[in-house]
């Protein structure tokens, strides 16, 4: 362990020293009374960081012997991460402080979790890759399960849990036979192994086993059936979070492992990873119709999203990985926005989840519902709107690895996903009126909201500058 | 001026930016202040658009004006306009500010209804003037968005069902056109429209699944394009939408979706199905032509049965609209210069006819038919005026109707008899309900007890409908007007196609 290890990885050792410290600040403290300044704390820390990471730059260093690879494609993704966690954190205070929620381990956990993503995009070896892959799934089993006086909350950790150690197991269980045929747990090696000649069955079954588990993390159908109860039970902002850095975490964690350690076999990954895609395109669009819960409902949105971003891995190629790094930061954007306005979704201070209930609330809220409607049809993929071009991106990518049929099933499945996000737009321009919601928002929210709508409408001149980032990231990835 | 179609172009988009960001209240001052200011917007996009005409040079068959800056991915910001795109332009900033003065008298939500139309303006401007098959689709969807809240908000009662249906029907053809954009992309390599004109796709015949694909990769591309321009022209039988919409949006909205919208597809079939697909084109061009002549006459005798105004024009509509398809799928100098003076044309009849019926729904708020009888006796200007665009809907000769369906008869005709033959007879039932129509509404006496105190048509309306009267007896008389300046390019485009095509293709098409 040398010194240069340690540099390499410097953010996720300062950003886990942090955690601790906190903790103990927070222990030996008032407890729950510091929580909101660690709130604030903690997404600074979480911003500054991927401030450094974005501007620090660096070439591709591989560290611990190979175990931890910090090369652009997981600086791209870990920006994203912190971000994401920085704003989701930011959101919650005012919705979190206001039911009692707000204990003071709720940051920290957020920042192990996020410690943990950081791993899982660095991962070079199959015992870092479970390292991370674990530090996160614990620390968000706890915060799905951190309204404790909530049935439905503490059945949404519990779910969490249980189905998450059933994918850990599976992944595990990939791993021992990747590393049995294979003779090495480095993704180098594993690589070197799949490239001779042959690659044993044992390996490929591996191979199968650890997607199972990924495509569990992502939640691509058919691994998908915690994701809805998940999301429902767990607190709002917590659910905001879930839906966002996690996932980019995962799927960051899906294209290492599939390009990194079996890139050399495309052709016996591909078919399954466009099975993922097309069959969470298709479920995620279809169950949502018929959801009246806002939040099952984002939770199938998200579903049929990662079925997209997951197409633009089964093209297999550079472009492939960068159309799915576009996706997912365009994505995980959108997110963020759409739950600001689910969190200020009130009335008489009581959470409101019901879409019904959004009935005119255009007439009311103007400029929300306007910001609102430009979130919704960007996830739906309308033009000129910026989600378009991440459908953009994975189609064309699909296409150019000659897989039209996935490219047609694909905007197949966002016809259908429109008519959802629509049936929001019809509700809140011209449903029938519901009785008036809380008409106050934090500034937070607001700021939010606003920020995200703004960036769908105006990232159609250059996608601010996300693209030529992404690509240098692919390229990073894709040898 | 270098970028004058950008101009053109965003000034509405800055307008609706404009009323978005600083008019504030909702009450009379404010409403007549959004109006006024959507009004010069559009009025000042019009003027703009005349500098645009009178500096276009018809005989130039490239593409004018052309403005570029790199975008995304290799894409392009691409602008420019030809002979087929320019009168399009016009068409679209012409008919604008009689739209907003058209919805003088709506009260609810006036700001976003005039956002929402400025919006509308700029999208579809854009889809005219893009040379970048991305920006096309870019603005060819966008305007979904503001016609579905224009249907949904201020629409009818029926008006979720038929919002809906017009998003998620338009959507899924467009979204196939999307696949076939990529496609193109991939295999030529750029996304400029200008250089996909001069790619030749391969039209090799292959086996997919079994199926010998007669035409390639040509004809595979050429019915997702089909299947997006299609829905949208509206061909029989994927018009379903267009009638539900159209009784369900308010009177300005219909006159949008007929004038302007629904010309969207007959546009793309010229700017890309036929000379990016001579070949592909011309092995469907029988399919397309057979296709519309069902649309004439299958469309005519829905129309002849309906009981609502807007309804049996919009039917009206689709099948004048089978005209166009006909003539562009004949694919000579009649056929082509017909089918694009008919969409212009059409755009002042169906826009004046809708606005027609407008006029009696502000009075009377409703569009059965058998509600009205006799108006002739209370609204003698109304009369005249319902007369006029009744005539030209028909296609009296002196009328702008007459000059385009009478071009694309002719030009069907050489390409196929038979064809030509069942869309002659579309004219006469189009006499038929349409004078029906008339007959119903504004002859007889007055015997309707709620039409006794109706009033004939306020200044303000004479004054919209007066360009429109100009317009549809200028070009009946004057149609050197349109043929002038779409000829040149007319016939660069099918001297290009038929060079395209194969050489015994070609001598087919000679013996037709």
């Amino acid at each position: 362990m040398t010194n240069a290890d340690l540099q390499t990885v410097l953010p996720e050792v300062l950003l886990a020293a942090y955690a601790m410290l906190a903790l103990m600040f927070g222990v030996y403290t008032t407890k729950d009374k510091v929580a909101p300044l660690l709130v604030w704390v903690t997404s600074a820390v979480l911003a500054l960081l991927g401030l450094w990471i974005l501007t620090g730059g660096g070439g591709d260093v591989a560290a611990f012997g190979g175990m931890i690879v910090n090369d652009a494609f997981a600086r791209f993704a870990k920006v994203v991460i912190l971000f994401s966690a920085a704003a989701v954190l930011l959101m919650s205070e005012g919705y979190m402080a206001k039911r009692g929620l707000l204990r003071f381990e709720y940051p920290l956990l957020v920042a192990l979790a996020v410690v943990g993503m950081m791993i899982m995009v660095s991962a070079g070896d199959l015992m870092a890759l479970y390292m991370g892959l674990e530090l996160q799934s614990l620390a968000l089993y706890v915060v799905a399960a951190l309204r404790r006086d909530s049935v439905k909350s503490t059945e949404a950790g519990l779910k969490y849990f249980v189905l998450g150690a059933l994918s850990s197991g599976l992944l595990l269980y990939g791993a021992s036979l990747v590393y049995g045929f294979a003779g090495t747990t480095l993704f180098t090696g594993i690589i070197a192994a799949v490239g001779e000649g042959q690659t044993p069955l044992g390996l490929l079954f591996g191979l199968v086993f650890v997607i199972a588990g990924l495509a569990f993390k992502v939640s691509a159908a058919p691994f998908h059936m915690w994701t809805p109860d998940v999301y429902e039970g767990s607190p709002t902002p917590v659910t905001a979070f879930f839906a966002t850095a996690p996932k980019m975490a995962a799927m960051g964690l899906f294209a290492r492992v599939v390009h990194d350690a079996f890139g050399g076999v495309v052709g016996d990954w591909q078919q399954i990873v466009a099975f993922l895609a097309v069959a969470s395109m298709f479920l995620g669009g279809i169950a949502a119709i018929g959801q009246r819960n806002i939040k099952r409902l984002m939770a199938y949105s998200s579903i049929s999203h990662m079925g997209f971003a997951l197409m633009g891995l089964a093209a297999g190629t550079v472009f492939g990985v960068q159309a799915m790094l576009v996706y997912m930061a365009i994505y995980v954007t959108m997110n963020i926005g759409v739950f600001a306005f689910i969190l200020a979704m009130e009335r008489d201070g009581a959470p409101v989840v019901k879409i019904d209930e959004l009935g005119g609330y255009s007439k009311r809220e103007p400029l929300r519902a306007l910001a609102m409607l430009v979130l919704l049809f960007s996830l739906a993929g309308v033009p000129p709107l910026v989600g378009f071009f991440g459908k953009f991106y994975v189609l064309r990518a699909a296409m150019e690895a000659g897989m039209t049929w996935l490219a047609i099933a694909a905007v197949i499945a966002a016809v259908i996903n429109a008519f959802y996000y629509l049936r929001i737009v019809f509700l809140m321009y011209f449903g029938d009126e519901a009785e008036a919601m809380d008409s106050g928002i934090s500034p937070v929210l607001w700021g939010f909201l606003m920020a995200s709508a703004a960036i769908m409408v105006l990232g159609v001149i250059n996608l601010f500058g996300v693209e030529a980032i992404a690509a240098t990231a692919a390229a990073a990835l894709v040898n | 001026m270098d970028n004058l179609l950008s101009i053109i172009t965003f000034l509405p988009l800055i307008a609706a930016v404009i009323l978005a960001l600083f008019l504030r209240g909702d009450d009379a001052a404010a409403q007549k202040n959004a109006k006024w200011l959507a009004f010069s917007a559009t009025s000042v996009t019009f003027v703009a658009s005349l500098f645009m005409l009178y500096g276009f040079n018809p005989n130039d068959t490239g593409f004018q004006f052309v403005e570029e800056r790199t975008w995304l991915l290799g894409m392009s910001y691409k602008m420019g306009v030809d002979g087929i795109s320019v009168l399009f332009v016009m068409l679209t900033t012409f008919l604008m500010p009689i739209v907003i003065a058209s919805c003088w008298t709506v009260e609810h939500r006036v700001k976003d209804y005039m956002i929402a139309f400025l919006m509308l303006e700029t999208l579809m401007l854009g889809v005219f003037c893009a040379l970048d098959l991305i920006l096309f689709y870019l603005f060819f969807e966008g305007g979904l968005i503001p016609m579905f809240l224009i249907i949904g908000i201020w629409g009818g009662k029926n008006r979720i069902y038929a919002s809906f249906k017009f998003f998620l029907y338009t959507f899924l053809g467009s979204v196939l056109m999307l696949v076939a954009m990529i496609g193109m992309f991939v295999q030529a390599g750029t996304t400029d429209i200008e250089q996909l004109l001069s790619h030749q796709f391969a039209s090799d015949t292959f086996a997919v699944w079994g199926f010998q694909i007669i035409g390639g990769v040509q004809t595979l591309l050429w019915l997702a394009f089909f299947a997006s321009f299609a829905v949208k022209m509206p061909m029989w039988p994927v018009h379903t939408w267009l009638p539900d919409a159209h009784v369900q949006a308010p009177t300005a909205g219909s006159v949008v979706l007929a004038a302007i919208l629904l010309k969207m597809g007959g546009y793309g079939f010229l700017r890309f199905s036929l000379p990016m697909f001579p070949v592909a084109s011309d092995i469907m061009a029988d399919f397309v032509m057979w296709l519309s002549a069902i649309a004439i006459i299958y469309t005519s005798l829905v129309a002849l049965m309906q009981e609502d105004m807007k309804k049996l024009i919009a039917y009206s509509s689709v099948a004048h609209m089978g005209y166009v398809t006909a003539g562009i799928f004949a694919a000579n100098q009649q056929g082509i210069d017909g089918a694009i003076f008919q969409m212009i044309s059409h755009g002042f009849i169906s826009g004046a006819l809708f606005l027609c019926v407008g006029v009696i729904y502000d009075r009377m708020h409703t569009r059965e038919i058998d509600a009205y009888g006799g108006l002739v006796n209370k609204m003698p200007a109304y009369a005249a005026i319902f007369m006029l665009f009744t005539m030209a809907n028909v296609g009296l000769p002196g009328t702008s109707g007459f000059v385009g369906e009478f071009l694309t008869l002719v030009g069907i005709f050489q390409a196929n008899t038979w064809v030509a033959m069942v869309a002659t007879a579309g004219v006469i039932l189009s006499a038929g309900y349409a004078l029906w129509l008339y007959r119903r509404v504004v002859m007889g006496d007055l015997i309707k007890e709620s039409l006794r105190s109706i009033k004939d048509m306020t200044n303000r309306e004479k004054a919209i409908f007066a360009p429109l009267v100009v317009m549809t007896i200028l070009l009946g008389v004057y149609p050197s007007l349109v043929t002038d300046m779409i000829g040149p390019s007319v016939e660069a485009l099918l001297h290009n196609y038929h060079a395209a095509l194969p050489a015994e293709a070609v001598t087919q098409v000679a013996h037709n």
